[in-house]
């Protein structure tokens, strides 16, 4: 790596050097700090691939078993690391392949950079083979998106889709390269982008806002904070710990932000939204001041907007200017880089405890320990529960793992169950619920964070979904722990057909292969576990040990999640049961 | 309530634009009513003028979508009173009704009417105005028949300031 960037400073102090595009592409990755991609080949990529050949002793290319693998991969290592993601693939299926990843990648914030390769210019347009238009298709799922046709544009285009990708409210960007562009020969050098003309990645802070928010934080008697993801992208953790520490405000989390303060943090009251705790979303209609920190209001969270937080003044601390009275109307809004702004309204606040408002909560909490999660956690029944699962794996793990979940019942389990001492933990497809996500995600996240222990928690729906990586994990040997919680189910959608239309099971019922000899075939060591008294054991086993292992745990059939706020209805009428 | 509005948006000169933008208002269902681009008043700076019905509350957000794309410099939004506006109609006629039918000559004089062309077999009117101006003399002129109809989009300037040079300096400088 040394060798190659000195060689460059070299090549940069004298005159550029001539190399392809397939070549520059490989570079500017360099340039940018890049050691790891995703990817799969393909005709109109190979120019490149031939060049990731000669390099590969600097940058490490992981062939996934699919291009939607790719992207999840590079998620997984973005979520993890806070660093772009990358992932590359061929022009046509390779391309589409791509789109679920880029596009769970936009609605979770998540910076990736794309790249794929385009049949060669004369040919766009002809409906040559493999020929789409992949920028047309991901127009409306990327932060930007741009084809470059010759080899001189790629250093430019490569450094903007850096520099996009992780400024601001991140995002993905997607490169698409005319194979030609790929073999001409240019005169490469490389200057990182810093700054385009017509993007302020951040809203300069007022601080008249900042001190407008402290002035109504400074008065509230029930202050709620709810924070989400933009806590952890900012990097703001030790800043919210410090406002939550200083003012005494009970916090809860969207599920993307719920490893942004520790989970035993006294303050920390839980998840807010559809399968959020009871206290936090009963008491987000409580509460005079409703202060969010870096989250965008989704329906998931609000429920029905008419009946949400409307006794409340709303202060709102956000870096998109967009997301301002989106959906909720605010009384403060107060644009910025969240570590700025938290930084700047620290010292405006006044100390307090709001002992009696805290007591609320506890007392809500009481009755859904006594309704919910003692039954989850500590079952009495004979079948398995997915609740008892995570309690082990968070004992086991000393609450220090990464935990990376589908989407279902098992995600939202894992999102209230799972806990967290340290950022960046809570690996989730919140947005775009992809099913499929988490499998491809825990190798990118265990490839991020290989000091870390990275448990997969999957559903046997979602499993099936992409479970062609366990040939990337079985080739690569990461060391990921998967978790599939089978109820031979699609859970969550079964949950919803039972309660809301009647109990038809319309294709929710799934006969499943046998997922232990499926890992083994993989050569991944597997075991099934059916009664309680393997369970811990069998955890054990797993975060024992040190390659991949696999644990299909079968679990109760018709479990439901709770508590629930139906869709549309208001989050006061959170449900127990 | 739904209204007309203008949005006038500062652009880079991007291809790939024109559809991230029409994608904003197709995700949520408005319809666009007009669409034109032209280079504006600034060198490599296009101006898209966007015509839509639809609730302020949506056109805020949408102006606020618009904005966070990485090309699109400001995005504005005007209502009919708050902007001057125009559009030009193109009729195509046969050129024997100017000869044969008096009136003809009458609508296009009474209605500011510009003839911009005269062949052996059609000539053509062009009228620029507002909807309802160029919509009254399409009634008069179809009981002759219209061989060609066509008019473009709408085309306005705000009466407020949009202060774009000041805003790229900003953005430069930030």
């Amino acid at each position: 790596m040394e060798t190659l960037k000195e060689r460059l400073a070299e090549t940069e102090t004298k005159a550029a050097i001539r190399i392809s595009g397939a070549e520059a592409v490989i570079r500017c990755l360099l340039e940018e700090g890049v050691d790891l991609i995703y990817g799969y080949p393909g005709g109109a990529i190979m120019p490149v691939y031939d060049e990731l050949f000669k390099f590969q002793d600097q940058l490490h290319h992981v062939l996934t078993r699919h291009e939607q693998g790719a992207a999840h991969a590079a998620q997984g290592y973005a979520r993890v690391t806070g660093r772009v993601g990358v992932a590359m693939a061929t022009s046509g299926p390779g391309a589409t392949n791509l789109v679920t990843g880029i596009a769970d990648a936009q609605i979770d914030s998540t910076p990736l950079v794309c790249i794929t390769g385009q049949v060669a210019r004369h040919l766009l347009g002809t409906d040559a083979f493999q020929e789409t238009d992949i920028i047309g298709i991901s127009t409306p799922v990327t932060k930007w998106s741009y084809q470059v046709t010759r080899a001189a544009d790629i250093p430019k285009a490569l450094a903007k889709a850096f520099y996009i990708a992780r400024s601001g409210r991140p995002g993905p960007v997607l490169i698409d390269i005319t194979k030609n562009a790929q073999f001409e020969e240019f005169d490469f050098s490389y200057k990182k982008c810093t700054g385009i003309r017509s993007y302020k990645p951040k809203p300069v802070v007022k601080p008249e806002k900042v001190q407008e928010a402290a002035a109504v934080i400074n008065a509230a008697k029930k202050p709620f904070i709810v924070f989400g993801q933009g806590v952890i992208l900012g990097r703001a953790e030790a800043e919210l710990k410090a406002f939550i520490e200083k003012t005494g405000i009970p916090a809860a989390s969207t599920a993307l932000g719920l490893s942004a303060l520790p989970s035993d943090h006294e303050f920390h009251t839980g998840m807010v939204g559809m399968h959020g705790n009871y206290a936090p979303n009963l008491l987000t209609n409580e509460c005079d001041v409703l202060i969010a920190l870096g989250m965008r209001f989704d329906d998931r969270v609000t429920g029905n907007l008419e009946t949400y937080a409307r006794q409340a003044k709303v202060l709102h601390f956000e870096i998109d200017p967009a997301e301002i009275d989106k959906n909720v109307k605010t009384d403060v809004a107060v644009l910025g880089d969240l570590k700025e702004t938290l930084t700047q309204l620290l010292p405006l606040l006044e100390e307090n405890r709001h002992e009696s408002w805290h007591q609320k909560f506890k007392d809500m909490h009481a009755i859904e320990y006594d309704k919910v999660i003692r039954n989850d956690l500590f079952p009495e029944k004979e079948k398995l529960t997915m609740g008892e699962v995570i309690r082990r794996i968070n004992t086991r793990t000393n609450n220090n793992a990464v935990i990376v979940s589908d989407v279902g019942q098992h995600q939202m389990i894992a999102c209230r169950y799972a806990r967290f001492n340290q950022t960046k933990s809570n690996v989730t497809s919140g947005g775009l619920g992809t099913m499929g996500f988490a499998l491809p995600a825990a190798i990118g996240a265990k490839m991020g964070a290989m000091e870390r222990e990275v448990v997969a928690i999957i559903g046997d729906g979602g499993y099936q979904m992409t479970i062609q990586e366990l040939g990337t994990i079985f080739q690569t040997k990461v060391p990921v722990k998967i978790v599939v919680l089978n109820n031979d189910f699609l859970g969550m959608v079964r949950q919803w057909q039972q309660l809301f239309f009647d109990k038809r099971y319309a294709s929710t019922e799934l006969i499943n292969p046998d997922f232990v000899t499926i890992a083994k075939g993989y050569h991944i060591p597997a075991k099934r576990v059916t009664r309680r008294e393997d369970l811990d054991a069998a955890i054990d086993e797993m975060i024992a040990s040190e390659e991949a292992y696999f644990l299909e745990v079968c679990v109760e059939k018709e479990d439901n999640v709770f508590p629930m706020i139906p869709t549309g209805a208001s989050v006061s009428d959170c449900r127990l049961e | 309530m739904n209204n007309t509005y203008t949005v006038s948006i500062y652009s880079e000169n991007n291809i790939g634009l024109l559809n991230r933008i029409s994608a904003i208002f197709l995700k949520r269902h408005i319809n666009i009513e007009s669409l034109t681009v032209s280079e504006s008043e600034i060198e490599n700076v296009s101006r898209f003028v966007i015509v839509a019905d639809m609730s302020e509350d949506q056109v805020r957000k949408i102006a606020g979508q618009l904005e966070k794309q990485i090309e699109v410099i400001k995005a504005y939004y005007h209502t009919d009173e708050e902007t001057i506006y125009q559009e030009t109609a193109l009729f195509k006629i046969k050129s024997s009704l100017l000869f044969d039918e008096r009136q003809i000559q009458n609508i296009i004089k009474n209605s500011n009417a510009n003839i911009v062309t005269v062949a052996r077999e059609f000539f053509v009117i062009e009228k620029t105005g507002r909807r309802h101006e160029t919509d009254a003399l399409y009634d008069e002129l179809v009981p002759f028949g219209i061989m060609q109809f066509v008019r473009s989009g709408r085309i306005a300037v705000s009466k407020s300031e949009m202060n774009i040079s000041a805003l790229l300096r900003e953005f430069q400088n930030a």
